[in-house]
């Protein structure tokens, strides 16, 4: 492999790695409160408002039904105007990060919902406000599940980068397309496919050491 | 106020008035509290017993607004609960601790992180939680395990740091959920003797709840007895003890004062016949140490066997039961004798 060759590996995994980090950064500051109030919103729930939820609930159903390609493509005018052109890298964050809130909003909604309800009625017995319930009680008990979920969504955001060449975004994956089999390079795709796994090892392992440092309980409480 | 006019009682620390709690149930509604009428007294432990479902956990929820009364009136310290909302509600919850069937900790908080929260929730200054926190800890004796995590500690412990949590804001009364039901029975007395010791050091009027009579025995001055959601007998402990007139009452007694027959007997048994007569002998107070069996025998020339007895002790006064055995001729005098003698009896049957 040459040294250029090399060159454009590297380029390409710092160029996945931006795509996958900024979207996963705004996506989770998205999703997290998203998920925090689909969890705590249903009717009786602390932060009662049914409706909301459901309108919610359905517009995060429906961003979740679109397959990724498709969304990229569907919403290039919704990208010109926030990244001020629909082709390129960073032009990729856009359709990345709307999926990548929706998928978050669900996995946080879901381990806020495992929560145990007694720990709400203690922090109500103290008279805790609702917000100081999610974030003295909610989120950091369901920190753990959080940590894995985000885990999750960074994998599936370093496969869905693999896609954003269809609109001039780069990466690993336009590296694979574009030299490993439009140019018959089969040794790039080998490398673009080992370099992939290697991230999402390395994202993989680092998610779950840190969601055990979080994990104070007791190995049976966690499903073990 | 005029010198004639009586001295008003201390009002109650909490106290419930024609309070009804009604769930919507699918084709109906179910009454989980059915007019409950109740005071607690001020300063001292008050139980409420009744089996599961008999509308004992709602009840304790309506104190501090966790639930709220379909009608009636909750009042805790002179506090209206049932018109209490947002802030006012939860300035009202600081003054009630609430302690848990399953402790309710946060697994990723420490010992001291979860003594800390309801500090944290009112408001109090960063620089003060710490000091408050380990004088809490040291009271309820877990000081070498501040720093570990609730996984690392026994039921007994993590009740302890409920205990502490819930003592964290001062409040005037505190409210148990069966604090003592997933404990095994050596841990669930020194949690009891902790929960005698606040109330005895803090002068705080503790609630709680419970389906262990033994829980009522040991700490108890007042109890009262829920049934299908009606509050069927209430009293002070010695004097439920001494005399039960509710029949759910006798059967939640009859585990805990030797009064249940054993097996062979209870097989035995039937209500009249000519066969010996099996009579309950209750002592309370000075009579509980006398030897009522002896003089039986020397006075009256009956000889009795004992089937089963006990001699405990409730709110600090002796407390005893004896179920024996004796001839059916001999029945009225016998009983005679032992009412002469300001004891209680209650025919249970005869040997068939």
């Amino acid at each position: 492999m040459s040294a250029n060759l090399a060159a454009l590996i590297w380029e390409a995994t710092l160029q996945t790695l931006y795509m996958v980090a900024v979207s996963g950064v705004i996506g989770t500051a998205i999703g997290l409160p998203l998920g925090v109030f689909l969890a705590t919103s249903k009717r009786g729930e602390l932060m009662s408002s049914p409706l909301a939820n459901r309108v919610l609930g359905l517009v995060v159903n429906a961003m979740r039904s679109v397959p990724f390609i498709i969304l990229v493509v569907a919403i290039i005018p919704f990208t010109r105007l926030i990244a001020g052109t629909s082709i390129g890298t960073t032009a990729a964050i856009v359709p990345l990060t709307l999926a990548a809130a929706p998928f978050i909003a669900r996995i946080v909604e879901t381990a806020i919902r495992d929560v145990d309800g007694g720990l709400i009625e203690a922090a109500r017995a103290m008279g805790a406000t609702p917000g100081q319930i999610i974030r003295k009680v909610l989120v950091p008990e369901a920190l753990p599940g959080i940590v894995l979920g985000l885990t999750l969504a960074m994998v599936s955001l370093i496969g869905y980068s693999a896609m954003v060449g269809a609109v001039g975004g780069e990466g690993l994956g336009d590296l694979g397309i574009r030299y490993g089999y439009q140019r018959f390079m089969p040794e790039v795709m080998l490398v673009v496919v080992i370099v992939l796994i290697v991230l999402v090892q390395a994202v993989q392992s680092t998610g779950e050491w840190i969601a055990r440092r979080l994990d104070h309980r007791a190995a049976k409480d966690r499903g073990l | 106020m005029t010198q004639s006019a009586p001295i008003p009682a201390a009002p109650p620390a909490i106290a419930f008035r024609g309070v009804v709690k009604v769930w919507p149930h699918a084709g109906g509604s179910v009454a989980a509290l059915d007019d409950v009428d109740l005071q607690v007294p001020h300063g001292g432990i008050t139980g409420v017993i009744g089996r599961s479902g008999a509308g004992k956990s709602t009840l304790l929820r309506l104190v501090n607004g966790l639930e709220r009364a379909s009608s009636g009136r909750v009042e805790v310290l002179g506090r209206d609960v049932t018109a209490a909302r947002g802030r006012d509600l939860r300035d009202l919850r600081r003054d009630v601790g609430m302690i848990f069937q399953h402790f309710n900790l946060l697994a990723n908080r420490t010992v001291r992180g979860n003594v800390a929260l309801p500090l944290e929730v009112a408001g109090t200054p960063r620089g003060r939680i710490g000091a408050r926190v380990n004088e809490l800890i040291d009271l309820v004796g877990l000081g070498p395990l501040a720093d570990r995590y609730p996984a690392q500690l026994s039921g007994g412990q993590k009740q302890r740091v409920g205990i502490a949590r819930a003592l964290a804001t001062e409040p005037k009364v505190l409210l148990s959920d069966e604090a003592t039901s997933a404990l095994d029975p050596e841990t669930t007395t020194s949690v009891l003797a902790l929960l005698r010791n606040i109330n005895r050091e803090l002068g705080l009027t503790i609630l709680l709840i419970t389906h262990e009579m033994a829980v009522v025995r040991d700490i108890c001055q007042h109890v009262a007895v829920i049934e299908a959601g009606k509050i069927v007998e209430t009293g002070a402990t010695y004097d439920i003890f001494a005399a039960p007139r509710h029949e759910v009452t006798r059967s939640f007694l009859s585990g805990v004062t030797g009064a249940a027959l054993p097996g062979f007997i209870a097989r035995r048994i039937v209500a009249q016949g000519a066969g010996p007569a099996i009579l309950r002998i209750t002592f309370a107070g000075d009579s509980a140490a006398e030897p009522v069996l002896s003089r039986i025998g020397s006075q009256l020339g009956v000889d009795a066997s004992i089937l089963s007895g006990t001699i405990e002790e409730i709110d600090g006064r002796p407390f005893g039961n004896l179920t024996v055995e004796l001839p059916a001729a001999d029945l009225g005098r016998v009983r005679d004798f032992l009412h002469a003698q300001d004891l209680r009896t209650e025919v249970l049957g005869h040997v068939g």
